[in-house]
């Protein structure tokens, strides 16, 4: 006869085994498409670089690694750090860090005004967020370049209204990015806060108004917490595509101040240096791994608190 | 019921073995965007009775890693000069011998000689042209010939320009201007390209490819950049010039090729030959507005393009042109790094 | 107890701000569509009203072929990906943490952590010897690749849902003798609708927007509209660009108008 400890455990089995069986087909594919491939690169990243691109199989070596942190002077042979690969970070890493702040700032607003709409109409608020992502990406790039131009919109606008008299020049600073990012993300963060604002409690908002908490206090101690999944989800969501972002920084950023995406582009293109590229690529993916570790650990003991 | 049909079909497109496709009668044309003229095509289809697809891709560097591979189905494709003899050197190119084809005398015998296929055992000219100057002439009027423009940019023009994203035309201007030589290794020389790079950077508006929309429209007064654009850009604009920079300036051709692994080679042949044909060479011209390698083509070009100061080079600048070739490996890393450098 | 005197659920400044956000969001696209509409051979110069780049586009094969198969990958890849992430995302929620949780959680969310270019590498490198090996070269791989890296972004918003989603009412239907199948089909998918509708509308236009993975994977004659574009950046963008773009757009809206329609009529 089993005991009761032991049908807990082997019903404890058999869930573990469901879950496992459930999530297999995500598993699979992304083994097979996203991360087996990445094993390949890992690889790579240990080689010696091809004369033109690609790596000379079997010849290993750590160059790759090597040039991503150091480099020897191209004149004077001395080594220094590499300061051009890590302003490229850090200019990536930032901008990224604003893009989230301000699709945030933004965004959070808006699902929330989608959230309290009555439950019939949401879907339609829903449906007008996704509508200007039906196009893709490079149009929408485009088209943000029509409205940030010298001779684009804003600046007409702003000069007929009379508040400048030069235009400014966006186009092709650090600012054309951000405001591109923002824009071609901004839907990523809104959907994820809407899908965990939809399902807030409003009873817990009236709860609080009761016991006199004014609204910054509401919106501080009970909603943003409630709807923190969603926060975490959009991040994340919005920060890593940032990151690595290509397209935008091209077009927008006149190609001339570099993002991480464009360094490792450049690596694997014209620069003809794989394994480099591949060790820069590993960099990021660990960087962007750690800080997220850590957001979600952050945030689900924060989480735990509210139950 | 369309729906249903349609997505029924697209569902069987997605089953069918490509091994299946590559019946008879079949080209597949791995080339730059926007590059291949669709009369071109329609006449070939019509003549030969083959389906032409054609796929497109953005930079030599996607090509020749996506050829590499294998895999990809491509019979034709078409790589710039300097990339030529990594292709041949790398076993990916066919030897088709084009220069014992039938249209070949058509070729012009500049063309023929050249340093990445002599004698033309491998490819055939597609189009050719060069990097140089266009400025508004409105905004400067002073001489244009030169590549101060921008790297020593005069004051009227600070923060007006644009200059190709273009690591090796670039580095070859830069080169020259300091009286080097392409594909040198001169540590000195070099460090003196990097800091003047470095230096007439935050003097440029951008490092784009927008050129034939916004040069006109004024939001660039100075582009470095190919000459086929700035013609388009004085089509669109008439204050818009050329100038070709007398320190040196870069020229490229495009060169069809057919693959070692195609599936097509027959009608990669025809098609071969069947643009060394002046008539259409000219619409190869006609449409993306460089100038092609074929002799007597000018005469079935468009009237706008048939002196145009763009594509007649003037005399006294035609000894500053010279070919991009392919650097040693330990050169191009160098320049790589130079050019990180700038872009950091 | 009195009636309070303002309204529970709104925030101040909260409604000026997605007011804000739509302008934001709709700018850049009227701008696209009028220009569409734009007669000259220019995307940023008025040369009055003509429909010529619709005919343009219209009789451009190339640009119909690319649009279909952009739309015909984005419905399969986002269909899979989001049965998958469903499925995934019901397996790591609202359980005591099992081993492997979080390993399953990092291995889901691993496509969104690295930059596509270096996905597009490897999978160049990958799915070319496997293109060799198994003679097959179709449109399936590229689907392949699109659903890896749609499953994340429907992942996402459907956990987000599910999780604080309450047991109560799943535990109710067991107690009324529902079986699991149909206390989830009943009970649980009602529930969880937002989410996956978010999650496949995600997924959807992720698919529709990539460049960089495509490009890499393509095989030959399998442009995509981004891809087609992509090869026309160095030359010019003329405003046929913008009537491919307006026609797409009004086909989504279009399709996705008729999907919500059909969809409340059930419920």
């Amino acid at each position: 006869m089993a005991s009761a400890a032991e049908i807990a455990s082997q019903a404890r089995r058999t869930e573990v085994r469901d879950r496992w069986l459930l999530s297999a087909p995500a598993l699979l594919i992304i083994f097979v498409a996203a991360i087996g491939p990445l094993f390949v690169m890992l690889a790579y990243s240990f080689m010696v670089k091809g004369d033109y691109g690609d790596v000379k199989f079997g010849q290993y070596s750590l160059d790759g690694w090597f040039s991503v942190f150091l480099q020897r002077d191209i004149f004077d042979d001395t080594l220094t750090f590499a300061d051009a690969h890590l302003s490229i970070f850090w200019r990536s890493i930032k901008l990224s860090f604003l893009t989230t702040v301000s699709t945030l700032l933004l965004g959070f607003p808006t699902a929330y005004f989608i959230a309290t709409r009555p439950r019939h109409t949401r879907e339609i608020w829903v449906f007008l967020v996704t509508i200007p992502f039906w196009t893709n990406l490079l149009i929408r790039t485009f088209a943000m370049q029509q409205v940030i131009r010298n001779e684009g919109i804003v600046n007409s606008l702003l000069r007929w209204v009379g508040v400048i008299d030069e235009p400014l020049q966006i186009m092709h600073t650090d600012w054309a990015i951000l405001f591109g990012m923002v824009y071609v993300y901004l839907p990523l963060m809104v959907l994820p806060l809407y899908a965990s604002m939809e399902k807030l409690d409003f009873r817990l908002v009236e709860a609080g108004y009761d016991l006199y908490a004014g609204r910054l206090q509401v919106l501080r101690r009970i909603i943003i917490p409630l709807v923190s999944p969603g926060i975490i989800a959009g991040s994340i969501l919005v920060f890593i595509p940032s990151l690595g972002a290509y397209v935008i920084p091209r077009v927008l950023g006149g190609g001339k101040n570099m993002m991480l995406g464009n360094l490792i582009e450049l690596q694997f293109g014209a620069g003809r240096n794989w394994p480099l590229g591949a060790a820069l690529s590993i960099t990021l993916m660990v960087l962007v791994m750690v800080a997220l570790l850590f957001y979600v650990r952050n945030a689900s003991r924060s989480g735990a608190t509210h139950g | 019921m369309t729906l249903k049909l349609k997505a029924a079909l697209a569902a069987m497109s997605i089953f069918a073995f490509a091994g299946s496709a590559a019946a008879e009668g079949e080209l597949n044309i791995y080339n730059w965007g926007d590059y291949t003229s669709p009369e071109l095509i329609k006449k070939f289809e019509d003549t030969y009775k083959v389906k032409v697809t054609i796929t497109d891709y953005d930079s030599n560097d996607t090509a020749l890693a996506k050829v590499r591979a294998g895999g990809h189905g491509f019979d034709i494709v078409v790589p710039s000069a300097n990339y030529v003899p990594i292709w041949v050197k790398e076993g990916l190119l066919l030897e088709a011998r084009p220069d014992q084809m039938e249209n070949f005398k058509n070729v012009d015998e500049r063309w023929v000689d050249v340093p990445w296929d002599p004698g033309r055992h491998y490819t055939v000219p597609w189009q050719w042209g060069l990097t140089g100057i266009g400025v508004n002439k409105k905004v400067y009027s002073g001489d244009a010939n030169t590549s101060a423009i921008f790297l020593d940019p005069p004051a009227e023009l600070v923060g007006k320009i644009n200059v190709a994203p273009e690591m090796n035309d670039v580095l070859f201007a830069t080169i020259k201007y300091f009286g080097g030589e392409w594909c040198t290794d001169d540590k000195e020389l070099l460090k003196k390209v990097r800091d003047k790079l470095v230096e007439a950077k935050p003097k440029w508006l951008a490092m784009d490819y927008s050129v034939t929309e916004k040069l006109p429209a004024g939001d660039y007064s100075a582009v470095y950049y190919w000459n086929g654009a700035i013609m388009r850009s004085r089509l669109a604009n008439p204050d818009i010039a050329i100038g070709y920079p007398k320190e040196g300036f870069p020229f490229f051709m495009d060169s069809i090729a057919i693959l070692k692994d195609a599936k097509n080679t027959e009608n990669a042949k025809l098609f071969m030959n069947f643009i060394m044909e002046p008539e259409n060479a000219a619409l190869i011209s006609a449409f993306a507005k460089y100038a092609n390698g074929i002799k007597g083509s000018e005469q079935f070009m468009p009237a706008e393009m048939k002196d145009a100061p763009e594509l007649v080079i003037p005399a006294e600048f035609q000894g500053a042109g010279e070919f991009l070739t392919t650097c040693a490996p330990e050169v191009s890393e160098l320049y790589t790094r130079i050019w990180t450098d700038v872009n950091k | 107890m009195a009636r309070r005197h303002f309204e529970i659920r709104t925030q101040p400044g909260f409604g000026l701000v997605a007011l804000f956000t739509f302008a934001i969001l709709y700018l850049p696209i009227a701008v696209l569509v009028v220009y569409a509409f734009n007669a000259s051979e220019s995307v940023t110069v008025w040369g009055g009203f003509s429909v010529k780049w619709f005919a343009e586009a219209w009789n451009n094969s190339a640009v119909q072929d690319a649009a279909w198969r952009s739309l015909v990958i984005a419905v399969f890849a986002a269909v899979i990906a989001t049965f998958a992430a469903t499925m995934a995302a019901i397996a790591t929620t609202r359980t005591a943490p099992y081993p492997g949780q979080g390993f399953q959680y990092a291995f889901i969310n691993q496509p969104l952590m690295v930059p596509e270019i270096v996905t597009a590498v490897a999978l160049l490198i990958v799915f070319s010897r496997l293109k060799v090996w198994t003679g097959y070269s179709g449109l399936g791989w590229l689907i392949l690749a699109h659903t890896a890296f749609c499953i994340p972004f429907a992942y996402l918003p459907i956990r987000a849902r599910l999780e604080g989603m309450d047991l109560t009412l799943e535990r109710a239907a067991a107690d009324l003798y529902a079986t699991p199948w149909q206390a989830f089909r009943r009970v649980t998918l009602p529930l969880l609708r937002p989410g996956i509708i978010a999650g496949f509308m995600l997924a959807f236009v992720i698919s529709l927007d990539d460049v960089v993975i495509t490009e890499f994977v393509k095989s030959g004659g399998q442009d995509t509209l981004p891809t087609y574009m992509l090869g026309q950046i160095r030359r010019t963008v003329t405003p046929e660009v913008n009537a491919i773009a307006t026609a797409f757009l009004a086909l989504s809206i279009i399709l996705v108008t008729g999907f919500f329609l059909i969809n409340r009529r059930k419920t």
